[in-house]
């Protein structure tokens, strides 16, 4: 149970920002300049995976980086649920790398260096949401991810693209200035500290008033996680490339809001409070009607980015439901969500490029007897849509019946109603699209002919996501170690 | 005791003044190395006095020998000696961008430029520095006449803007020297410390009441405080491109910290807070309400600078709300804000200054394209405005965090509003030009992607870079700052 | 009534001064004309000069220029001379109001020589406002 001061920490956060600068510098050499992407991607993701043992052994890593207030330093600190959450962004990552540049070259698309830049920050951002040893230093990688994401989205610079970005940061930043600011700050006029403390540190300390109103505050200041209704965000940000979609959805962006939220609902509000001022009811019902209602929208959309779009936000409200339970299971099927979700929703996000990248077209209505020309790409469609709709054996059917399990023990019989009913509902709107691609022949018997899987780059990743999504079923040893640690055996 | 280093601050500017007058009517080359070595000198011996206080704490110094209440003391402590630092380095460093600008608007008037230019640099140590209560007004209107001075030579309606600025200048000052003269009647002395001591024997009678309300009137005035802002926009807006660099970041951040001064070296807070607990709540909620009505005025500008002005006048709205709060918190934000705020307007006036000099205008709509024309000022840009919005880990948020956490614990709810507020405006004002600069302009525009860099002329260019990294950095050294110098003068209430 | 009225016949200097400073601040203010805003500049700073010199009259007192060994020998007895800091002070102020307004005047000129005119309104007609 020792916390060293290591360096460590630190490292892992900067090596994709230091990379950031060669990426820059070399911008006329494309080559070199991605096999700085890889290079750091790789890196990151061994520096991460070097802390795993240790950290499964109780320990874990701290640095200071700042004295920047009294007595809230800029600090990291590595421990089980920041490492979890680390794991899984800097292990996707090194996919959406490769995936971007098979991507990017096949489309020949603009302003690629300013674009794997922004990437290299992005990155190093989630990753510092991951270790943040307390709420400020998390709110400030926090407020990095947004600007640095900003450049990412905005990335068409036409009209559409413009109000998009302009619209995620209305969302993203005004929340995060307009809530979870005021709230971190109230929080410290309470606590007197933010430090992250397994149990909260507002216990005794602030009336249930308060907390609720801190509770709420958060949970719509960390807007990222897209509780509705602010939420609005996240369907307008599918004009990026697709390769942006997919990190803001399965790798960083959505995911840091929910740990954001989680981090504050174990570590500052503490569940046990939570639980003695009975306002588990609030978290819960938040994101039922999240869950629900966007599962609804999805069914109605037919661009196939914005139904996984309104399929990510049913989806991060799971992982919130599971906190809000405040049950053991309830939380480790919270917690195991991020990653599960993380595999399944990146291999779909992918799919849905690598049809764009070889056929050009948006819209589910279009893709008339794809899967039959583009067959591993719907294989791994099918095989990450059952994950996230829960069926074994997919990484998914363990988070959600751990959730299921945890809304049982809690006596939260209406909750296990919101999660049977949501799986059915992502099984309507999951399956047509598969159907049509394997079994409907297009009108225009021709349409297809031109058709061909996407380039390996594409392929590649998504096949190996969606084949750890059914790897995670059977060994998820390692995450449920990690969890074990945060919501106790 | 440090000797006499803080009287080389105030004197190199001054002496620099009168050679750089003589010496630039004989030539003109003359009147850079002069400038530019005066104000290094000063901030060499800036940087000498904190030392010195740091190490050996606080002093007096009386000048000429003359012993106070008699003589003019001056008072050198934690907070003056920050004071000397921030304004010596910020003048060197918006020199350069000066020096540049003039030379080509005002070649013919480089030396009176300049002459005005350093003895404002002298009066606002003077106020800095001094503890004696008519002494301030004196020095507070040679800063002002410089001021006035410097303005007119800018173009267009310049000139009318500076006579308006001399009214409403001058209502201020003889407001302040009216309080001075009730003061001066009820206890026979000028000295800061004198008055503060025989104060209590007059307490709470309604003529210390009405001193106290003339001098921070007439200071209002002189800060901008809303709604007593009128003149200000228009005068920082008209000055010449050299002036402005040097004059908004520092002239309503030296007149938040006279009203320190006035607060806490002659009143004092058990006197201005706790015995009229309602003014206290009215000056927090005027505040707020000048933070929200200042941030909406910024909104409705087409132009860099125009908006660059309203947003200082919110920003004083911050400061002197945060005083008071009446809270340690608060009053450390404010004080903290004083630098950040004055770091961050010269970084904005600065990227001002460059773009003026290559582009021409500061018009929103002629702003676009520019991140590919001038990378690096745009980079500063983008600094700043992160500053602004309050990212951290730039010095605007931690400043916000004081007087936010200020606000929460004296439960003055509509402050903490009016911060967030206009934190959120900041962040619609700057991402809409972001917006501008970086992604209009691209495709389709003319431009081609890599179209020919113009990049600002380096003496605009460098104390840019330099001040943008300072935001960062003096955000980061927040922890020691505040521990060092701040803490040791904000009072236990 | 009487109380009041004693009042201001007992200060009447001072009430002087106020009504002095309310007309020059009016006309700071109130009036369009640049020169007659300047004017009553001057008039609200002579107001507060007058205050700051009858604050150190003393009924029956000399000027206060003393002989060193008289002093020396016997002290100063405070009633019998003016307190000669008021003056003083107003000469530094009297320098400052002068400053301002020979800057006030020379940017008027160049009010002046721009538009032909020293009317706010006129002024503001001519750049476009």
């Amino acid at each position: 149970m020792t916390i060293q001061t290591s360096i460590l920490p630190l490292a892992a956060v900067l090596v994709s920002l230091l990379a950031s600068i060669p990426i820059m510098l070399s911008h006329r050499v494309p080559n070199l300049r991605e096999g700085w992407t890889l290079l750091a991607g790789f890196a990151k993701f061994a520096i991460v995976a070097s802390m795993l043992p240790a950290v499964l052994a109780g320990g874990g890593y701290q640095w200071v980086i700042a004295q920047a207030l009294p007595g809230v330093p800029i600090a990291l600190r590595v421990d089980a649920m920041g490492l979890f959450f680390a794991l899984v962004a800097s292990f996707l990552w090194i996919f959406t790398s490769i995936y971007s540049i098979g991507y990017m070259r096949s489309l020949q698309e603009h302003a690629q260096t300013r674009y794997f830049a922004s990437f290299a920050v992005a990155i190093s951002a989630t990753i510092g949401v991951a270790f943040a040893a307390n709420l400020f230093t998390l709110y400030l990688f926090y407020e990095m991810l947004s600007l640095s994401t900003y450049p990412l989205v905005t990335h068409e610079q036409n009209a559409e693209a413009r109000a998009s970005g302009r619209k995620y940061l209305t969302y993203i930043l005004g929340t995060s200035i307009g809530f979870a600011l005021p709230a971190m700050l109230l929080a410290y006029a309470k606590a007197g500290t933010l430090d992250f403390t397994l149990g909260g540190i507002l216990a005794g300390k602030a009336d249930g008033m308060t907390v609720a109103i801190l509770l709420v505050l958060f949970i719509f200041g960390f807007a990222k996680a897209g509780v509705m209704p602010f939420h609005g965000w996240l369907p307008a940000a599918m004009v990026a490339p697709t390769p942006v979609s997919s990190f803001l959805h399965g790798v960083a962006v959505v995911k840091v809001g929910v740990f954001s939220i989680l981090r504050v609902i174990f570590y500052i509000l503490g569940t046990g409070n939570l639980a003695h001022l009975n306002l588990g009811g609030v978290i819960t019902t938040l994101a039922s009607v999240t869950i629900i209602v966007a599962s609804l929208v999805a069914l109605t959309q037919d661009n196939l980015k914005r139904r996984l779009a309104y399929s990510t936000i049913g989806q991060l409200s799971y992982m919130i439901l599971g906190a809000g339970m405040l049950t053991a299971s309830g939380m480790t099927g919270g917690i195991l969500h991020i990653a599960m979700h993380a595999f399944g929703k990146i291999t779909l996000f992918l799919c849905a490029g690598a049809i764009y990248v070889a056929s050009h077209r948006k819209y589910i209505s279009e893709m008339d007897g794809l899967g039959r020309r583009m067959p591993l790409t719907y294989t791994a469609f099918l095989l990450a849509s059952l994950s996230i709709i829960g069926m074994p054996p997919l990484g998914g059917f363990l988070s959600k019946w751990n959730l299921v399990i945890g809304a049982v023990e809690g006596g939260q019989y209406l909750l296990v109603v919101v999660l049977l009913v949501s799986s059915l509902l992502n099984a309507a709107y999951f399956f047509p699209i598969v159907y049509r691609g394997f079994f409907i022949q297009p009108q225009d018997a021709g349409a297809n002919a031109e058709v061909r899987e996407a380039p390996l780059l594409c392929v590649l990743p998504l096949s190996v996501t969606a084949f750890c999504s059914l790897i995670l079923f059977f060994w998820p040893s390692v995450f449920l170690g990690l969890i074990q640690q945060v919501v106790g055996p | 005791m440090s000797g006499n280093l803080h009287m080389f601050v105030m004197a190199a500017p001054l002496v620099g003044a009168l050679t750089v007058n003589l010496a630039g009517r004989a030539s003109r080359k003359a009147v850079l190395p002069l400038v530019l070595g005066f104000l290094t000198l000063s901030l060499v011996a800036a940087l000498g006095t904190m030392a010195g206080v740091l190490e050996h704490g606080a002093f007096t110094y009386t000048v000429g020998n003359w012993q106070p209440p008699f003589g003019i003391e001056l008072r050198i402590d934690h907070l003056s000696s920050l004071m000397l630092v921030l304004v010596s380095a910020v003048a060197l460093i918006a020199s350069f961008a000066s020096l540049q600008s003039v030379a080509k608007d005002l070649a013919d008037r480089q030396h009176h430029f300049f002459t005005l230019y350093l003895i404002l640099v002298a009066g606002l140590h003077g106020l800095i520095l001094t503890a004696d209560a008519f002494n301030l007004y004196v020095l507070l209107e040679i800063t002002s006449i410089t001021t006035y001075g410097l303005i007119a030579m800018g173009r267009g309606r310049a000139p009318l803007s500076s006579f308006n600025y001399i009214i409403m200048g001058s209502i201020g000052a003889c407001f302040y020297l009216l309080g001075v003269g009730y003061l001066y009647i009820l206890t026979g002395t000028l000295n800061m410390a004198d008055i503060a001591a025989r104060l209590p024997q007059v307490n709470g009678t309604v003529a210390v009441a009405t001193a106290f309300a003339f001098m921070l009137v007439g200071l209002w005035i002189k800060m901008a405080f809303f709604p007593l802002h009128g003149w200000l926009p228009r005068a920082y807006n008209d000055a010449p491109i050299g002036a402005g660099v040097l004059v908004a970041p520092l002239m309503t951040k030296v007149t938040i910290y006279l009203m320190l001064r006035v607060m806490f070296s002659v009143f004092s807070p058990q006197y201005e807070f706790f015995q009229h607990p309602d003014v206290q709540n009215l000056v927090v909620w005027g505040a707020a309400l000048g933070i929200i009505c200042a941030s909406a005025l910024a909104l409705g500008q087409r132009d860099l600078r125009r908006m660059l002005t309203y947003i200082i006048v919110a920003e004083v709205g911050y400061m002197v709300g945060g005083v008071w709060l009446a809270n340690g918190t608060g009053l450390t934000g404010a004080v903290l804000h004083i630098v950040n705020d004055a770091l961050m307007t010269l970084c904005l006036f600065l990227v001002a200054a460059a773009i003026i000099s290559r582009n021409g205008s500061l018009a929103f709509d002629r702003l676009q394209g520019l991140y590919r024309r001038m990378p690096w000022t745009m980079a500063g840009f983008t600094l700043g405005a992160f500053a602004m919005i309050g990212v951290p880990p730039t010095c605007g948020f931690f400043s916000k965090w004081y007087l936010i956490l200020g606000g929460i614990e004296a439960r003055q709810w509509p402050y903490v509003v009016a911060l967030v507020f206009s934190s959120l405006v900041n962040a619609v004002l700057f991402f809409r030009i972001i917006e501008i600069a970086y992604f209009r302009g691209g495709k389709g525009h003319g431009h081609d992607d890599h179209g020919p860099v113009t990049e600002a002329p380096a003496m605009i260019l460098a104390p840019l870079l330099v001040s943008a990294a300072a935001l960062v950095l003096v955000g980061l050294a927040t922890g020691p700052l505040v521990s060092n110098l701040i803490a040791q003068f904000v009072p236990v209430f | 009534m009487g109380g009041f009225g004693a009042e201001i016949v007992a200060k009447y200097n001072y009430w002087i001064y106020v009504l002095l400073m309310m007309i020059g601040f009016y006309a700071m203010i109130a009036k369009r004309n640049l020169v007659k805003k300047l004017l009553g500049m001057n008039i609200f700073q002579t107001a507060i000069i007058l205050m700051f010199v009858s604050a150190g009259v003393k009924h029956g007192a000399a000027i206060p220029i003393l002989d060193k060994h008289e002093v020396l020998e016997h002290g100063v007895h405070a009633a019998s001379v003016v307190n000669p800091l008021p003056h003083v002070l107003m000469l530094t102020a009297i320098v400052v109001s002068v400053s301002v307004t020979g800057v006030a005047l020379a940017i008027m000129q160049r009010i002046y020589r721009r538009y032909g005119t020293l009317e706010e309104d006129e002024i503001l007609e001519k750049i476009g406002e």
